[in-house]
């Protein structure tokens, strides 16, 4: 049976600078994003002859085409499933160019989410949410925040999970900031910072919540062959999956409302890469939510259900700890691009690149999607 | 139940010809909901197939007005201006007594007293003279 582990690679990473306020349009940042990532690869905008494009943004193929001044495309496709999609892309992207189908596919992501429309109107708009925007939209169930915390709330009635456990990963993505230059959030905050944050839908309080920020990222993927002979290292990928949690289009109506569409992908994504949990010496993990981040570790296997508060505890996620975790500063402290900077940051921590925030020795890494009500995409990659 | 007094527009439900039903049944205060015709799975929210004997047809029933706290948030930020005169707000997810679950606002505005498995009863609101919403209060 034909795999695709290690049949293709990041090959180019790009991001503009992350801001809260921009002029700037979502297409025109996701073209910034586009061009760093295609000159990193040592590539031209027409070398790109295939696109997956955020399929919960603004910006569709046709617009980068148009600016590309593309003559032979060949690959346009979408991943929707929200915050996952950026992780999922990646696997369209490896089945495209691991078939022939396309030679260089880019996955860029551009977003003017503080500038621009925000989380709680575009919800509405989205067809995924579309049963829950009939049912719990009417009795003021509005915006994500709002539809996760119940997951959160029953997680810590039925593990003891606490909110000083949330703080943790906060406080983690936040210090992790402070050694990123193009991080939004670099102020150091307390414990007690977080708790004196108002609150926003119990568990969760503004600390807990994720940014909306305005910025692009980008990342090329190309056959590992040609890999070989590009401008950096490549950075293979070795096991990509989606999962989608039981009710997919519902939290209330979920048989266990604790466990995610990851938890089906991981078993099957670590086996394509051949990896074991202990091989993993970085994790980007999607962090809309500080719980979130919880939840997945659980889902992804590093701890059993439930015992994902005691897991974040003592540094563990930490730079320095045994599984350094979101090392560019995440959703919650760097910026919200939908979690492609975090595909870019697992890419550049994997090449050693990045300074300060550096994991010593980071040869394999995992990244993950979160999105809409629950959906899961994981990537695993490697050093070549 | 009064009319609510509100000076923002709540967001309406928008009953498709599969959820018609369940909105009228609320409106004349019932809790009126979906089951698969075949083999009598009630469902929700209604929705055209049964996932577990794929048949395509449905009936309606009164369900029980029963439930038991599956979870819940308290939402002290409005993400909806038609909400904020009732900030904070308690969500409740709560298990029907017929399987099913439901998401509504506790008539309470105090979640200190709620529990896992706590018993709720089905409430109704009418927001305007065409839209009537489910709450829920804490059974005695």
């Amino acid at each position: 049976m034909s795999t695709l582990r290690d049949t293709a690679a990041v090959t180019g990473v790009g991001e503009t600078r992350y801001t809260r306020g921009t002029e700037k349009s979502a297409l025109r940042l996701t073209l910034e994003a586009s061009l760093a990532a295609v000159t990193d690869a040592g590539l031209t905008p027409r070398d790109i002859d295939g696109i997956v494009a955020y399929a919960s943004g603004a910006v569709v193929a046709e617009d980068l085409l148009t600016n590309f001044g593309s003559e032979d495309f060949r690959f346009s496709a979408t991943a929707p499933m929200g915050g996952a999609s950026a992780v999922a892309a990646l696997q369209c992207a490896a089945m495209a160019v691991n078939t022939g189908v396309a030679t260089h596919v880019l996955v860029p992501l551009g977003r003017d989410g503080y500038s621009g429309t925000r989380i709680n109107r575009r919800v509405g708009q989205m067809r995924q949410f579309r049963v829950v925007s009939e049912f719990e939209a009417p009795v003021g169930a509005n915006a994500p925040a709002q539809y996760y915390a119940p997951m959160a709330r029953r997680h810590m009635e039925l593990y003891g999970t606490t909110s000083e456990q949330f703080a943790e990963v906060a406080l983690t993505m936040r210090r992790h900031a402070a050694l990123n230059d193009n991080a939004l959030m670099r102020t150091p905050i307390t414990v007690a910072d977080h708790h004196a944050s108002r609150m926003i839908a119990d568990p969760f309080r503004l600390l807990d919540c994720c940014l909306e920020s305005d910025g692009g990222a980008a990342v090329v993927v190309s056959g590992t062959e040609r890999a070989a002979d590009m401008a950096q290292p490549p950075i293979l990928l070795s096991g990509m999956g989606v999962g989608h949690p039981d009710s997919p289009s519902a939290i209330t109506q979920r048989p266990d409302m604790t466990r995610l569409g990851l938890a089906k992908a991981a078993p099957r994504v670590f086996e394509m890469a051949g990896v074991t949990h202990d091989d993993i010496d970085v994790a980007e993990i999607y962090d809309c939510f500080t719980y979130t981040v919880i939840c997945q570790l659980e889902d992804l296997g590093f701890c059993a259900k439930g015992e994902g508060g005691a897991f974040v505890e003592e540094g563990r996620i930490g730079l320095g700890g045994a599984l350094p975790t979101n090392t560019h500063g995440g959703l919650l402290s760097q910026a919200h691009v939908a979690g492609l900077n975090h595909v870019v940051e697992l890419v550049r921590q994997l090449r050693g690149d990045t300074g300060a925030r550096q994991v010593d020795g980071a040869d394999v890494g995992l990244v993950t999607g979160y999105g809409d009500l629950g959906d899961g995409s994981i990537a695993i990659m490697r050093r070549q | 139940m009064t009319q609510r007094d509100c000076e923002a527009p709540l967001p309406v439900p928008v009953p498709t010809a599969e959820s018609r039903p369940y909105w009228d049944g609320l409106r004349a205060h019932r809790l009126v909901l979906q089951r698969c015709a075949a083999c009598k799975r009630p469902r929700h929210y209604p929705r055209p197939m049964c996932a577990d004997c794929f048949s395509l047809d449905h009936e309606w029933f009164e369900a029980s007005e029963h439930g038991l706290v599956h979870s819940w948030t308290v939402c002290h930020h409005a993400f909806h201006r038609g909400f904020k005169s009732d900030t904070p707000y308690v969500l409740l997810t709560v298990d029907l007594a017929d399987g099913v679950r439901m998401v509504a606002p506790l008539v309470e505005p105090d979640a200190s007293q709620l529990s896992l498995g706590l018993e709720v009863i089905l409430d109704y609101l009418d927001v305007s003279d065409d839209v009537t919403v489910p709450r829920f209060r804490i059974h005695d």
